[in-house]
């Protein structure tokens, strides 16, 4: 009787660790039950609350009646209140234009890097200063501790009607196009100023790469007043959104706010109270990492992808939404083309907003638009490696300007969503390395104004003092943006089955990983569908006999 | 409470009966049917999420999935309670009975065996030929051995691999970052959770048809609804159920063997 009492006791066993798994599963959900989120009404953007509230009327300060007539002026009378803001922004990527990334040594930043775009501001900053947080920056030589060059106004201007020019007058043969067509009204701005709000941010922001969501694709002029529909975050509350600006998200103390393209924040730290000092410029910020109900099971499974797959994900199902386009490839061989004798434009996209976008422009290439955009999904650590402008490239096959490191063996990699930009762009040929350009310039070397790629090449390895074999060649290039505006209101979500299908699904060049409803054992499932078949069968055979062995019994009686 | 069927043995020479008695009791058959339905749901949902299957959305699916697995687990603590306090897990332990009532265990086995065979035999053949069941159905054992030993397999194997699996597949990410860095176990649980659900709809396909093989094609299916089936019974066991429960004792039919 023993071994029969022993399976009793295992079979008791068995049961009873049922009972306790199944008990403490039950307890682990229902005390972390809780309600949703901060209900609308309790958000309200810092930034836009403490412009209103501000202490102080900078137009009644006698140190701002001016008149101003450059832009030092201005920021010499600003640092003469404001004396810590020169030394807080000494150390920012806005002004200084480098950055060394502190997790692979790579030194990066606008002087530094060749993108996938107008290729490099080192030699061009004439003209892409525009957008550099400061005055005269006319070349590589740039003094940064020159404070008086910083631009308070780009970032703090509240008048709407500062705006900011060319550095330097460029090739004559564009100079008419770029040249500014007003005077700069420095001292009614100087009168106006408070915390950055999203149109200081996205006069630059939303333009870069040389016009509207040109570069990033999440982020174009449609956020300056963004339905609900494009963005949740920075629809206004009237349009039903929380209407927040940059700055609520982007925060930072001293001159300094986090959120960078260089190292990307792909973990996110928790949540934090409003007022709390936060460091990071990510969505768990405010929500957490288990921003779901809890007590539902959809809730629940979606609260444990966080930890494997980034909330933009889910939550950005296309960029580029809102009616303005993005550029998605950008062909420079095809620049210098003329009609006529003379540089011509082409407009062969017509956007949402009905706008018309360049399909050819002489001075650049072919360009190619798109508008909502699925991303490319791709697991991310946080850590972006640069091809830099001495690194080899294999001309070959595409050279891939910046890559996300990470995998789904890499416990710290999310799944986030990428614009890839695809572009053909100049390389040295015979050293395989990618090659400056120079575009911006007053001399016969400016490939703005002589569209002569030759000269402009070795003008612009020259400026960047680089070694040039002196033969270019045009090399296929990506360049990837992370997505991370452009947030959808939850009932825009994606749907489960966008990603957890068999074919088709977003995710489904990503490998390394099981995922169900996209995965399989094809010979398991093959067999289990051969038992159920043979059982079926048999059983059907086995009626039939049975069916007619009563018949026969019938016609027998 | 139920109390426990008597610990009666078939002594020498006592008068025996065929009887219609309930032998499914009514917590009995609302756990096998409801057991069933939640099957029923969790195969759809289930092969639904794996993608086999279109008939839900995926998230749909897999709400009714866990709603359902959570459901079927809360059946199956109580129906564990239920197995031991009135002791019908006896009645799903295979050669339990047969090793208590033959002289050796080796001799229970060979018994065992036997009738295993002969009643496989019957079903594939025998029952073709108009044969009679090679198995008297008891009030302590309810199940043919066969029976028993597929029931066996589905609450020891079948079920077990499934609610392991998914237990572990819903809270995966609960204990996944301090087992693995990488996400290699989420395979293993998926391999087996699918293995299982195989095994799971090949039991119901064969279980739903060996239902009709009753005295009619619709007598099981009726007993399992009613309770009711014709069995053997002992004097002993006649008493004790018309004592204690005497609506469970719908009629005494026969006398098979009369008392010596």
């Amino acid at each position: 009787m023993t071994p029969l009492r022993l399976k009793g006791l295992i079979l008791g066993i068995g049961l009873a660790s049922t009972m306790m798994l199944a008990g403490a599963q039950a307890a682990e959900t229902t005390p972390s039950a809780k309600a949703p989120p901060g209900n609308k009404q309790t958000i309200i953007s810092q930034t836009i609350l403490r412009n209103l509230s501000t202490t102080a009327d900078h137009s009644k300060f006698k140190e701002l009646q001016g008149p101003f007539e450059s832009g030092p002026q201005v920021t010499k009378a600003c640092l003469s209140c404001h004396n810590k803001a020169a030394e807080q922004l000494r150390h920012n990527v806005h002004w200084t234009w480098l950055y060394t990334n502190p997790q692979t040594g790579q030194k990066l930043g606008k002087e530094r890097v060749i993108n996938a775009f107008c290729t490099n501001a080192l030699g061009n900053e004439g003209m892409c200063a525009m957008c550099h947080a400061g005055f005269n920056r006319a070349g590589p030589e740039y003094d940064l501790d020159k404070v008086e060059n910083m631009d308070c106004l780009v970032c703090h201007d509240q008048t709407g009607k500062y705006f900011k020019t060319v550095v330097t007058p460029g090739h004559p043969k564009v100079r008419k196009k770029f040249a500014p067509k007003k005077p700069v009204p420095f001292t009614e701005a100087a009168q106006h100023v408070g915390l950055p709000t999203r149109k200081n941010c996205g006069k630059c922001h939303f333009y870069g790469g040389g016009g509207d969501n040109v570069k990033h694709g999440d982020l174009s002029s449609v956020l300056f007043d963004p339905p609900r529909d494009v963005d949740v975050h920075m629809s206004s509350r009237e349009k039903g959104g929380a209407g927040l600006v940059c700055t609520d998200c982007h925060v930072g103390a001293g001159h300094v706010w986090s959120g960078s393209r260089y190292v990307m924040n792909v973990g996110d730290d928790g949540k934090r109270p409003p007022g709390a000092p936060r460091q990071k410029t990510s969505c768990a910020q405010c929500h957490g990492t288990a921003p779901h109900d809890w007590s539902s099971p959809v809730g629940w499974k979606l609260n444990n992808h966080t930890d494997r797959v980034a909330c933009e994900t889910c939550h950005i199902p296309a960029f580029a939404r809102g009616g303005v386009a993005t550029k998605v490839f950008w062909d420079w061989s095809t620049a210098g083309r003329l009609k006529d004798g003379k540089p011509y434009a082409e407009e062969g996209y017509t956007q949402g907003d009905g706008k018309k976008r360049h399909t050819y422009v002489s001075m650049k290439g072919t360009f190619k638009w798109a508008e909502n955009v699925v991303p490319t999904y791709m697991w991310a650590n946080g850590t972006v490696r640069w091809t830099l402008p001495e690194d080899r490239i294999d001309p070959s096959k595409p050279v891939w300007i910046n890559r996300v490191e990470g995998s789904a063996d890499d416990p710290k990699a999310r799944i986030m969503p990428f614009k890839v930009m695809k572009t053909v762009q100049p390389y040295d040929a015979e050293r395989n390395v990618l090659a400056h350009i120079n575009l911006w310039g007053e001399d016969d070397a400016a490939f703005w104004g002589n569209l002569d790629f030759a000269k402009a090449i070795a003008k612009g390895m020259e400026i960047a003092k680089r070694p040039y074999s002196g033969k270019f060649g045009f090399v296929n290039t990506r360049m990837l943006w992370p997505i991370n505006h452009m947030v959808a209101p939850k009932e825009k979500a994606l749907a489960c089955n966008e990603c957890h299908v068999r074919e088709n699904g977003r995710l489904a060049a990503l490998a390394g990983f099981y995922m169900p409803g996209r995965d399989r054992w094809s010979w398991l499932d093959g067999l289990g569908l051969l038992l159920a078949g043979l059982t079926l069968l048999a059983s059907i055979g086995h009626a039939l006999l049975r069916i007619m062995r009563a018949n026969t019994g019938k016609r027998g009686a | 409470m139920v109390e426990k069927t008597p610990n009666i043995t078939n002594a020498e020479g006592e008068k025996t009966y065929l009887a219609k008695v309930q032998i499914f009791t009514l917590y009995e058959r609302f756990w096998h049917w409801t057991q069933a339905a939640l099957i029923i749901l969790l195969l759809l949902t289930g092969f639904t999420i794996h993608g086999a299957i279109t008939l839900f959305s995926f998230k749909t699916a897999h709400t009714l999935h866990v709603l359902a697995a959570v459901a079927l687990m809360i059946l199956w603590i109580f129906t564990i309670f239920w197995q031991f306090t009135t002791g019908t897990w006896r009645h799903f332990v295979p050669l339990l009975e047969e090793a208590e009532e033959a002289p050796t265990f080796a001799q229970a086995v060979r018994g065992w065996l036997t009738m295993i065979v002969k009643i496989a035999r019957y079903y594939a053949w025998g029952i073709l030929r108009g044969e009679q069941h090679p198995y008297k159905k008891t009030l302590r054992r309810k199940h043919n051995p066969l029976q028993a030993l597929a029931y066996f397999g589905l609450m020891a194997f079948i079920g077990p691999v499934l609610w392991i699996s998914g237990i572990a597949y819903l809270t995966y990410d609960f204990w996944q970052a301090a087992v693995s860095s990488s996400g290699s176990w989420l395979k293993v649980i998926a391999f087996l959770h699918t293995m299982g659900a195989w095994l799971m709809l090949v039991f119901v396909l064969g279980h739903a048809y060996m239902a009709t093989l009753g005295k009619t094609p619709l007598y099981l299916i009726k007993a399992m609804i009613t309770g009711v089936e014709d069995i053997v019974i002992t004097e002993t066991e006649r008493r004790w159920l018309q004592t204690h429960y005497p609506q469970r004792l719908i009629r005494v039919e026969e006398v098979l063997q009369p008392a010596s």
